[in-house]
């Protein structure tokens, strides 16, 4: 085959010398370096690059950039694949290869487009309107709809690249590096600010890439010299290929940079595939530029059918000519120049077709000198042709659109149509700006900002380059505003607003075309009712696609204005919201993947744990052993074996990551008064207590042990898990509440590390590893602690028990923690000692019926309902206190600890299934409680639960009913305390 | 994301620091004396106007110190930042002007 056939045979943007071979949708063609992958296909002669979302009608290539609708491709295959990427923004590069998307088996063949056929059935709403029944149908249908509406797929593996994120801090941001962009830039830059300009394209030049080089409106290499000066500064940092997405509170904005998309696999290793930028700016230049509209008129969707600025630039930048004969279509002045151009460079034009009835000025007269034809106060009415554009038809319009002639049909592969410019208002009114709507232009124009951000050049409606790089230089310097009438076009270009030109009933005028949203939808939505643009939108989808309606808004506005007869700025605009572009989940989450996701916090004797074979549980950010398996033992084997072991002989367990929160100061025991529910005057140095703490609301927020270290020092333990939040919470009142008290807070939970050593045969270990403890029963009580050696070690020992059993918290500084724990396991006292992990831990405190923080409270739990009474002073005031007396704590109906026992002493109930009174007869049931923890105890033999119950012990002994997905099983409600009621073993 | 000025470390960026909500509420002197709509207006009711607001915020992720933010709740501007202890700025338009 002939190779770009529709290349030009010079000038352009791209280096001829570096030919580049693609694949696209299986064929094998080429390009130059510097295109795009549009650029690419139009010089091949494709226009048919894809389907559209829900008809599957023939899509080709509408705009040359961030706006396109149409041409979405899968970039690449594999974990690399990247899909609905507009083939406008795919810088082309070697073996570079894309598919289409919405499309099955193929582009040309595509089996979903026997959709469009059928068109009429499916109009807007059609899926909330039909899909509905029968009651839950939704869920059935959704699946096969979504593969029918298809789009690109998201690759399954994990994604080889990397990504980063960047901070960066200026003083001023300029967004866009066209005319005016590149001029704010230049003079703040200039002026010694530190700058940073941000643009989508490989390139500072914005529009003037886009223009013949003899018009651009600046002198010659303007573009290129300021560039330089700019790449030249140290306090200015150009970023090329980075799209400002969104624009948050205090001028805080996101760019995605590519930083090697441009390269496909060639891209050197050290360098990131993308870049997430957040910078933080003093001030923001907005110099986003304009975007063109589409016209709406019957079948404008055909491939063929483009913007006119968009094949400006396929000619000027790529040297790729979109067609050979074009029909011009237009409501205002630009279009022409696209014509000129187009028709300078061999396309025959076969007409300019304007909306307006008396277009006049230089840009007519010039095509008329030219010799183009010129039809004033017509319109394309329909096209034909199919998987390209044929044939145009034409007919005159009179004022407010409607037909009035007959039409007339012209020749055509091409039609170009422009309905006039947007301002690219959208990162102004992320940042809070109002935006106007100016009937002149037909768009919305930036008005009151909200925050430290000028607009500069067509965001503003400037009319041409010089005004653009007028406007640019005074925000860049953020000049007091310039005076409206020279910031305002001295001649606004003359634009006849009328958007849609179709007939009654017509449903193929598309006004978004990436959601296959047509005039006759928006009409029928409001005439359904959905007036609101609001409502309009989500009823339509109207720019709701990837493209977030970059050109569809503003002519979907005017017809829902027209069809309500109301102006265009009461019907409104939605507000835009970040992002301007879709940003990758990679860029969103940088290096923050896989092992970097989350800190990991270790124990000092993680090492042997891990030795030991353990299997860890995630407590927080902390790894700690659940059980240690031995060979051949699964988990209830192995936490029967732990269990059991501390029953009868002695365990030991690592309990470092409890939190430990030193309380220092003159009022630490006035503090401790406020914040437990018990009362701590009377504990003394050398005892601990337990210390329930409640929100102001009473509810259980955490427990734990507090001990007296000596007079003003107290050393508070708390959960694993809130460690930090109860440090955050002791210290709000500290600081907020009571400035007066004269305490200090310090996390310790790293400084030391910490054992359990807990069964009957406790006291024997510790006995053979202390020389200047005594450890008689007598000497050293429970809820006593005392200092010394441990194994030679300085330590702090604890006589605390969470397991029932004798035991002994022994806590050494972390650089010791793992000599320690091996000095145990080999001390020679006659017992084993045998490490176990959390799961064993939970059963035997359940035995015990001992709640755990979490497990049986949820933030909806008292002590009351907990059945902790005795742990509520009624001497003096705490945090949560008065709480506990509102009416609906007294509610005896409120759910409270109880133990289960299920009839079935094998069956252990699944944590969180429903109780009900009576057995399950059908929805609704009567759900009295749930159950909160429930295990198999190896020391009892049978299943034991905690639950939370309504009306709690009062139905001890009656049977209740828990209903799973196979069966239901019975219980009887009972004591909590399943083992050693009494405390005997305790204190033993 | 808003640009908080630290009355300790100066200007850091929102993600430092934790949120405590309206500010200026006292814990009762003597909650038993309240009946249970007091206590429950203490514990549960907050003001949530539109425009400026007193805001307790705590620099977590810095100094760990708790201070006062007025703040406006339409355009987040940032209309004063004092000490705990420290008397707000004299102004009539705050919480729910």
């Amino acid at each position: 085959m002939t190779s770009q056939p529709f290349r030009l045979p010079d000038g352009g943007a791209i280096d001829r010398a570096r030919p580049v071979s693609f694949s696209f949708n299986g064929e094998l063609l080429t390009g130059f370096s510097g295109d795009t992958l549009a650029s690419a296909l139009l010089a091949n002669g494709v226009h048919l690059v894809g389907r559209s979302f829900k008809y599957h009608r023939p899509r080709g290539i509408l705009s040359a950039g961030t706006e396109e609708p149409n041409a979405l491709v899968q970039l690449e295959s594999g974990n690399r694949s990247v899909p609905n990427l507009k083939a406008t923004r795919i810088e082309l590069y070697e073996g570079l290869t894309a598919t289409s998307v919405n499309c099955w088996p193929g582009v040309r063949f595509d089996a979903g487009a026997v959709i469009d056929v059928a068109h009429r059935l499916v109009p807007a709403g059609f899926y909330y309107k039909t899909f509905m029944w029968p009651h839950g149908g939704w869920h059935f249908y959704e699946r096969a709809i979504r593969r029918m509406a298809g789009m690109g797929r998201a690759p399954t593996g994990q994604d080889p690249d990397r990504y980063e994120r960047m901070n960066a801090h200026c003083d001023v941001l300029v967004v866009g590096a066209g005319p005016a962009g590149m001029a704010a830039a230049q003079a703040a830059g200039r002026d010694g600010a530190r700058v940073i300009l941000a643009d989508e394209r490989s390139q500072p030049g914005g529009s003037l890439l886009n223009m013949a080089a003899n018009e651009a409106g600046t002198e010659p290499g303007w573009s290129s010299g300021v560039t330089a000066e700019l790449e030249s500064m140290k306090n200015v940092r150009v970023l090329s290929r980075t799209t400002v997405t969104g624009y948050f509170d205090h001028n805080f904005l996101i760019a995605l940079e590519q930083v090697t998309d441009h390269l496909g696999p060639d891209a050197p290793a050290h360098l990131p595939r993308q870049r997430l930028w957040r910078i933080r700016a003093g001030r923001v230049v907005l110099a986003t530029g304009a975007l063109e509209r589409p016209l709406v008129f019957a079948n404008n969707d055909r491939p063929g059918v483009m913007l006119a600025g968009a094949a400006r630039a396929y000619v000027n930048r790529f040297a790729v000519l979109p067609g050979r004969r074009a029909v011009v279509v237009t409501n205002n002045d630009s279009a022409y120049e696209a014509a000129l151009e187009l028709h300078a460079h061999g396309v025959a034009v076969a007409a300019i077709v304007d909306h307006r009835g008396r277009p006049d000025g230089t840009a007519v007269r010039g095509a008329e000198e030219a010799g183009l034809e010129v039809v004033p106060g017509h319109a394309v009415v329909d096209t034909n042709g199919r998987g390209r554009v044929r044939t145009a038809a034409v007919a005159r319009i009179d004022g407010d659109g409607t037909i009035a002639g007959p039409t007339r049909t012209l020749a055509c592969d091409l039609i170009l149509m422009s309905g006039g410019w947007s301002p690219a208002a959208h990162l102004f009114s992320q940042s809070g700006g109002r935006l106007r709507y100016d009937a002149a232009l037909g768009g919305f124009l930036p008005d009151h900002p909200r925050q430290s951000v000028r607009c500069a050049g067509a965001i503003n409606g400037a009319a041409d380059t010089t005004a653009c790089m007028r406007e640019g230089r005074s925000a860049g310097l953020d000049e007091s505003a310039v005076p409206e009438a020279a910031s305002a076009s001295p001649t606004p270009p003359a634009q006849r607003q009328v958007f849609a030109r179709h007939r009654a009933g017509e449903a193929r005028a598309f006004v978004d075309f990436q959601n296959d949203v047509t005039a006759a939808d928006i009409t029928l939505a409001a005439r359904e009712g959905y007036e609101s643009v609001e409502h309009l939108k989500r009823y339509t989808t109207l720019g709701m696609g990837t493209d977030q309606g970059k050109t569809g808004n503003v002519p979907g506005l005017a017809i829902l204005a027209g069809t309500l007869g109301a102006p265009v700025p009461a019907v409104g605009t939605t507000t835009f919201r970040p992002p301007y572009e879709p940003v990758t989940f990679g860029a969103i989450a940088g290096r923050d993947v896989g092992a970097l996701a989350d800190p990991v916090r270790r124990t000092p004797m993680h090492a042997w744990h891990e030795e030991a074979g353990a299997v860890f549980e995630d407590v927080g950010q902390w790894k700690r052993p659940f059980y240690y398996p031995q060979p051949g033992e699964d988990k209830r084997a192995a936490v029967a074996r732990e269990s059991l072991a501390v029953r009868n002989a002695v365990g030991i367990m690592d309990v470092t990551t409890l939190g430990k929160i030193l309380v220092c100061g003159p009022d630490s025991v006035e503090f401790l008064n406020r914040v437990y529910t018990n009362a701590w005057d009377s504990l003394a140095v050398g005892r601990c207590r337990y210390g329930l703490m409640l929100g102001e609301d009473g509810m259980v927020l955490d427990d734990g042990v507090t001990a007296h270290l000596s007079p003003n020092r107290f050393l508070m333990t708390t959960t694993t898990g809130n460690a930090a939040r109860v440090l955050a919470w002791l210290e709000d009142w500290l600081q907020t509440e009571w400035p007066d008290l004269n305490v200090y807070l310090t996390s310790l939970t790293e400084q030391f590390a910490t054992m359990a050593l807990a069964g009957p045969g406790a006291r024997q270990v510790l006995a053979g590893l202390v020389d200047d403890i005594d450890v008689a029963p007598a000497a050293f009580p429970f809820m006593a602690w005392r200092t010394g050696r441990v194994a030679g070690l300085p330590a702090r020992v604890f006589r605390i028990s969470y397991s029932g059993e004798v035991a002994y918290e022994i806590s050494v500084p972390a650089r010791h923690g793992l000599d320690l724990w091996t000095a145990v396991l080999q001390q020679r006292s006659g017992y084993e000692v045998t490490p176990f992990g959390t799961e064993a831990m939970h059963v035997l405190r359940a035995e015990k019926g001992y709640p755990m923080i979490g497990q049986e409270t949820d933030g909806t739990v008292t002590p009351l309902d907990l059945g902790m009474q005795w742990i509520l002073s009624s001497k003096k005031d705490f945090l949560g206190r008065r709480s506990l007396r509102r009416s609906a704590m007294l509610d005896p109906s409120r759910k409270r600890l109880v133990g289960l026992k299920t009839e079935d002493p094998e069956a252990v109930v699944p944590e969180g299934a429903q109780i009900l009174p009576m057995r399950p007869s059908g929805p609704p049931e009567t759900m009295i409680g749930h159950v909160t923890s429930s295990y198999w105890s190896a020391t009892l033999r049978r299943s034991i639960a905690l639950a939370l119950v309504m009306g709690g012990r009062e139905r001890e002994s009656h049977t209740v009913h828990i209903p799973l997905d196979h069966g239901t099983l019975r219980a009887e409600i009972c004591d909590p305390r399943f083992y050693d009621p009494e405390g005997i073993r305790l204190h033993g | 994301m808003l640009l908080i000025p630290c009355p300790w470390c100066g200007h850091r960026d929102e993600s430092e620091f934790t949120c405590g909500g309206e500010a200026h509420i006292q814990r009762p002197p003597d909650p038993a004396a309240l009946d249970d709509a007091e206590w429950a207006d203490y514990v549960f009711m907050r003001t949530n106007p539109k425009g400026r607001h007193r805001e307790r915020w705590c620099h977590s992720h810095g100094c760990g110190r708790w201070f006062n933010v007025e703040r406006h709740t339409v355009t987040h501007d940032i209309v004063a930042v004092y000490r705990m202890g420290e008397t707000p700025p004299d102004d009539g338009d705050v919480d729910g002007s």
